[in-house]
């Protein structure tokens, strides 16, 4: 196909309305909506009722108004910069934090079809560990400009956790691409809705049931509870974002709230089967369509997850996140790489 | 009373987190679902619409009693402020036209921020002139110098005592007046 005018012009009006479609409205409305469900779901699995309080008269809609009063309170908080020798840097820390989270849902497929992602690109999920793990300068440059020795600390753990499980997660993920003999994540999903024994679906959990600590990896990537050693509310004040205040804090919460979704559509892609509903075939508009709100439903499975096991879990110390990602999940996920690479073998000699 | 813990020792399937995580997961979840229809265990009280009642030995707000005819009990003794560990209790004393009464105080007050509600003022007070059975709060204020409550606020929530010790009125106040404020037996 020629590249014209016309095309160029309609490719990229396409790509932005899936961008807006499914990054703005999609991606960012779960995680506006998440800064409340965290808050109303803990409060009422705590036996509490939770913020309750928002409202316009009499309207009050179960608190449901908090994630509007929220914005709005923090855009009218003082835009505090400390007394730091880097205040540019220290501007910049929460965009580079808050960008690299949503960068990444552009090679997410949310359905099915070449046209069903925002780039389609074949790096897939390269292309997220390369932009993904750019979130962690935003955390330590926020760190380091803070000129806050709870700022410093936070900054230094969170290089230290985030690096760890780096390395656990790209293992552990490894032995899915073995599996389907690709790192382009639609045709990772195509390949899970082929049936494999016992008529199971050929999804990621499947065929891979330990890669599935992905989970774990991902929430301590993500650094919340039950690995949130970086914020520490007890003993670290608020981590390496105490000193942000206003709008500069709601993005570092915002991006955590993204990475979440973010960690929802990665395993929903890689072990759920993305958009595959099982015993289902065929490419009519309305089936590509439930197909796109299987791949959804997917998503809030796992964030539902992530937010329930981060409300069971106590928090680990310092040492044993260390220990966990070293001594547990990298070894795990080495283990499985070879057990797959050995059955793989054994299988392709048939 | 010692409560015996029986602590497990964690085994392998333990330590490996994944079982007793689901197991935390579903107890959450159970719990969560439970409250989501009927809120069997939720306590919370909204507070400013409603109110716990607080126990009738709530130390609240003090309050200075009156006498049947509206007068303040209060004798100027000195006892309350001399007993309060906070040093919070500032009484100017004057000649009362009743000899009989022979004190009074011309200024009460009590700095309610220094204050630690611990109600040795009202144990101390010979008379019932100062009660701590206000029931209220004392609300917060703009400034600091509100927060100093002198007899005029003190007296807004006063009850009238007839208590029998001391402030009796002269009527009968032929028994029981031995630590008597008028003293004139």
């Amino acid at each position: 196909m020629p590249l014209t005018g016309n095309v160029i012009a309609d490719t990229v009006l396409w790509t932005l309305i899936k961008f807006v479609g499914f990054a703005l409205v999609f991606v960012m409305g779960v995680a506006t909506v998440l800064t409340w469900t965290e808050r109303k779901y803990s409060a009422v699995l705590q036996n509490r009722i939770g913020p309750n309080r928002a409202n316009l008269g009499t309207l009050r809609l179960g608190g449901l108004l908090h994630m509007i009063a929220d914005p709005i309170k923090m855009l009218t908080k003082e835009d505090f910069t400390p007394d730091t020798p880097n205040p540019w840097m220290f501007r910049l820390a929460p965009w580079v934090a808050f960008v690299p989270a949503l960068v990444v849902f552009s090679v997410i497929p949310f359905g099915p079809g070449d046209q069903m992602v925002i780039a389609n690109t074949e790096l897939g999920i390269l292309f997220i560990f390369a932009i993904a793990s750019l979130n962690v300068y935003g955390a330590v440059m926020g760190a380091w400009a803070s000129n806050n020795k709870w700022s410093l600390i936070g900054g230094l753990r969170i290089s230290a956790q985030m690096i760890s499980y780096e390395v656990a997660i790209g293992l552990t993920l490894c032995g899915v691409f073995m599996i389907y003999g690709s790192v382009d994540l639609q045709q990772i999903v195509v390949q899970q809705s082929d049936q494999t024994w016992a008529g199971l679906p050929a999804w990621g959990i499947v065929t891979q049931p330990i890669a599935f600590i992905y989970l774990a990896c991902a929430i301590a990537e993500n650094k919340r509870a039950p690995f949130d050693v970086a914020e520490a509310e007890s003993e670290l004040t608020a981590g390496y974002w105490t000193e942000f205040s206003s709008m500069a804090f709601a993005l570092f919460a915002l991006s955590e709230f993204i990475e979440i979704v973010l960690i929802g559509c990665l395993g929903a892609v890689l072990f759920l089967g993305g958009w595959h509903i099982p015993g289902v075939h065929g490419d009519s508009p309305l089936l590509v369509a439930l197909q796109v709100g299987a791949f959804l439903f997917k998503v809030i499975l796992l964030i539902w997850l992530q937010m329930t096991i981060r409300w069971t879990l106590p928090r680990f110390r310092y040492d044993q996140v260390m220990r966990l990602g070293w001594r547990i999940l990298l070894p795990l996920a080495l283990a499985n790489l070879v057990g797959t690479g050995i059955v793989l073998t054994l299988l392709d000699r048939k | 009373m010692a409560k015996l813990v029986n602590r497990v020792e964690p085994d392998l399937v333990m330590q490996s987190y994944v079982v007793e995580a689901t197991k935390g997961v579903a107890l959450v979840t159970r719990q969560f679902l439970r409250n989501l229809f009927g809120r069997k265990d939720t306590v919370t009280v909204q507070y400013p619409e409603d109110r716990r009642p607080y126990p009738s030995r709530f130390r609240g707000k003090h309050l200075l009693t009156k006498r049947d005819d509206g007068q303040v009990r209060c004798v100027a003794c000195m006892l309350c402020a001399t007993a309060c560990p906070a040093n919070c209790i500032a009484i100017v004393a004057a000649e009362h036209a009743d000899r009989d009464i022979e004190k009074f105080p011309t200024t009460f007050e009590i700095d309610l921020l220094k204050c630690i509600y611990c109600g040795f003022c009202e144990e101390a007070c010979p008379c019932d002139a100062i009660r701590m059975d206000s029931g209220v709060h004392t609300l917060p204020t703009v400034t600091r110098r509100d927060q100093k409550a002198g007899k005029v606020n003190l007296l807004e929530l006063a009850k009238i005592s007839t208590a029998s010790q001391g402030g009796e009125h002269r009527a009968h106040s032929h028994e029981g007046t031995q630590h008597g404020q008028g003293g004139h037996h």
